[in-house]
């Protein structure tokens, strides 16, 4: 890696303020940690992978760096600009440089705009002088690049199934020539059949137009297709961070060989063969986490200290915030 | 005899945009205490055929065949003949454990009631047994848990009681709809176990339908693969696995991303997934099988025996897919 990364996310929190019916007026509202002390890397061409279950606050990071929810820290775009504290004037010039494809396809099209108008809007927010026929020249080449066909583009939404949808989703994203895109959850909606065509094209369009992903999915074997490295959430901190074959093949915190032991493999000798870690109880309320490390409640290595001391990232390329790391004990 | 035998199962939708058939002709038998996977991707009609077997079809929904349980005919059979099987002998446990559960009511409430209803349990009794089968289903502090609503239930949990309250009236078939689709991966695999514990340990017959291949090859001893309302496939499950024996079948093994493989481009299957509102002639999987000829448009293999146990319809041969 030479000079900045592409965007390196320092320290990023993100809460939310949550009042509770039948609080009264003056009762203080309860705070929600979503993202909680988050930093990482990103190189350009570089595809992050971004795991971990329901309320872990994966989508919530990715939507903080976009300025959809309110952030602190730092998010800093090419060794320069610190993307969160910018106006949304100031930001606008960003965002042609940062897009991002949503998870339900059909949800995130406009159901009165046609395909063409879908995505030809970024064009016309972002590139205003451009011209009617360059406008519609831009739009027919992406929807060619994304696999759909010319003369659909006086359709609507509803007249695609949602692999196409998400086709058009992603055509939106680059028809201003992003150079980050953000992927939350872009396949999890999709049939398995229709899930490998998508992730096949996103993973050729990376390649060929050099783009920097950050794709979000709770399918830890999605993310290992797609991804150069993986960072593991657990309640809206990072557990773990490695490159792809580093936390597949060698996961070091318990919490990522938990939730890898879980996945099923569609092969009856092995699923039958292997041994999934238990984890004990459930997911503690992230309106009050457990102190010290979040993961000790369930984990099996937890001692005394993991209730006192906040583990801290170790330094390198395989980033573990546990006491105890290691290989998985079986 | 078959504790369920399905014979040649339609079901059809009125709709406004004409009739969706979204089963057509699926024959199944299951044997007491057997597990049976029926895979397929949406639309494929892995749930309705499920609704048809309960008797749950909507308001516009039509089921054509027979379906025998036990020797009975309860296929469109009056309320004074399903209701019973339905409670004592048909559980059904479905995708969504939030919408399932009524949220008005406490658990308690919810799951005496089947008791009282069915069994003519004195509230009392219900409610003993209940806990029991909370404790079944690990549950912690089932006890005290049973008079909680079920939004103060996490999602796992709240599965958890959707299976205790479907073994109530300890049934001798299961039908599990999706029962993990709604959850996260590590609690999948707890419920994933816990069903296979419980189905040990009750010994009933067990209907699992997924999408996820992962889950039925953990779980089931006999797979169906379903498209297009049709079985494209049918075999135990190390066969299915090892040897798939129909291209669809195939394509989706290949196409899944796989946590213990390399990663790198996925085998697609192109195309889309059929339109079920036209009226289907020939294989449905023709518009994208790499091995359909002019045939498979117009002409539908019937569900042949090829090797003993394994079933499959496709128009070309075993050795015309190598």
């Amino acid at each position: 890696m030479t000079g900045a990364p592409l965007l390196r996310v320092e320290d990023l929190h993100v809460a939310f303020t949550l009042r509770r019916e039948g609080d009264w007026p003056w009762t203080p509202p309860r705070k929600l940690q979503a993202v909680n002390g988050v930093s990482f890397d990103l190189a350009e061409g570089e595809v992050l992978g971004i795991v971990g279950e329901s309320g872990c606050g994966k989508s919530t990071l990715a939507r903080a760096l976009i300025q959809m929810v309110p952030a602190t820290g730092r998010a800093i775009w090419q060794g320069k600009t610190d993307l969160l504290p910018l106006s949304r004037h100031a930001m606008l010039k960003y965002r042609a440089d940062i897009q991002m494809v949503f998870q339900d396809p059909l949800a995130s099209l406009n159901p009165r705009m046609t395909v063409g108008e879908i995505i030809a809007e970024p064009l016309r927010t972002h590139h205003p002088e451009l011209g009617r026929d360059e406008v519609k020249a831009r739009v027919k080449a992406i929807m060619d690049r994304v696999g759909l066909l010319a003369n659909q583009i006086n359709r609507y939404p509803h007249e695609f199934s949602g692999g196409q949808c998400q086709r058009i989703g992603i055509a939106r994203a680059l028809v201003v020539g992003p150079k980050l895109v953000i992927c939350d959850e872009p396949v999890s909606a999709l049939d398995v059949s229709i899930q490998a065509q998508v992730i096949n094209l996103l993973m050729e369009l990376q390649r060929d137009l050099g783009l920097t992903l950050i794709f979000i999915a709770h399918d830890l074997s999605v993310v290992k297709h797609i991804s150069n490295r993986v960072m593991v959430l657990y309640l809206g901190q990072m557990m773990e961070m490695a490159s792809g074959q580093a936390l597949y093949g060698a996961p070091q915190h318990p919490y990522t060989q938990a939730l890898l032991s879980a996945v099923p493999i569609p092969d009856p000798v092995l699923e039958r063969q292997k041994v999934v870690i238990p984890l004990v109880g459930d997911l503690p309320s992230p309106l009050a986490p457990p102190s010290g490390c979040v993961f000790r409640t369930r984990c099996s290595r937890a001692e005394a200290i993991c209730a006192e001391a906040v583990p801290q990232p170790t330094e390198g390329e395989h980033l573990v915030a546990c006491h105890f790391p290691g290989p998985a004990e079986v | 005899m078959a504790l369920l035998d399905v014979k040649d199962l339609g079901v059809s939708f009125a709709t406004n945009d004409g009739t969706v058939n979204a089963v057509n002709g699926v024959n199944l038998t299951l044997a007491r205490g057997e597990t049976l996977g029926i895979v397929g991707e949406s639309g494929s009609g892995k749930s309705q055929l499920a609704f048809a077997i309960m008797g749950l079809l909507a308001q516009n929904g039509r089921a054509r065949g027979s379906v025998k349980f036990d020797g009975q005919e309860i296929l469109n059979a009056p309320p004074a003949i399903i209701n019973p099987i339905r409670a004592n002998h048909i559980a059904m446990v479905f995708q969504d454990p939030m919408t399932s559960l009524n949220p008005y009511l406490r658990v308690s409430e919810q799951m005496a009631e089947v008791l009282v209803h069915h069994k003519g349990m004195s509230r009392r009794e219900a409610l003993a047994e209940c806990v029991r089968m909370l404790d079944a289903v690990k549950i912690p502090d089932a006890k005290g848990r049973i008079r909680l609503y079920p939004h103060e239930f996490s999602g796992g949990m709240r599965q958890r009681v959707m299976i205790a309250m479907s073994l109530l009236c300890r049934p001798d078939l299961l039908i599990a709809d999706e029962p993990t689709t709604a959850l996260d991966v590590t609690v999948q695999a707890q419920i994933m176990q816990l069903l296979a514990e419980l189905q040990r340990e009750f010994g009933m017959a067990t209907i699992l339908i997924t999408h996820d291949l992962g889950v039925i090859a953990g779980f089931c001893e006999r797979v169906i693969v379903l498209y297009g309302g049709r079985v494209m496939e049918e075999a135990s499950v190390y066969p299915l696995f090892a040897e798939p024996a129909h291209p669809y079948t195939r394509g989706l093994l290949r196409a899944i991303p796989r946590v213990d493989h390399e990663g790198g481009e996925l085998d697609s299957i192109p195309g889309s997934p059929p339109n079920m509102t036209r009226d289907q002639q020939g294989c449905p999987f023709a518009p994208r099988c790499e091995f359909a000829g002019e045939d498979c448009a117009e002409t539908l293999a019937p569900l042949v025996e090829y090797a003993p146990g394994r079933w499959r319809a496709c128009n070309r041969s075993l050795e015309g897919m190598a």
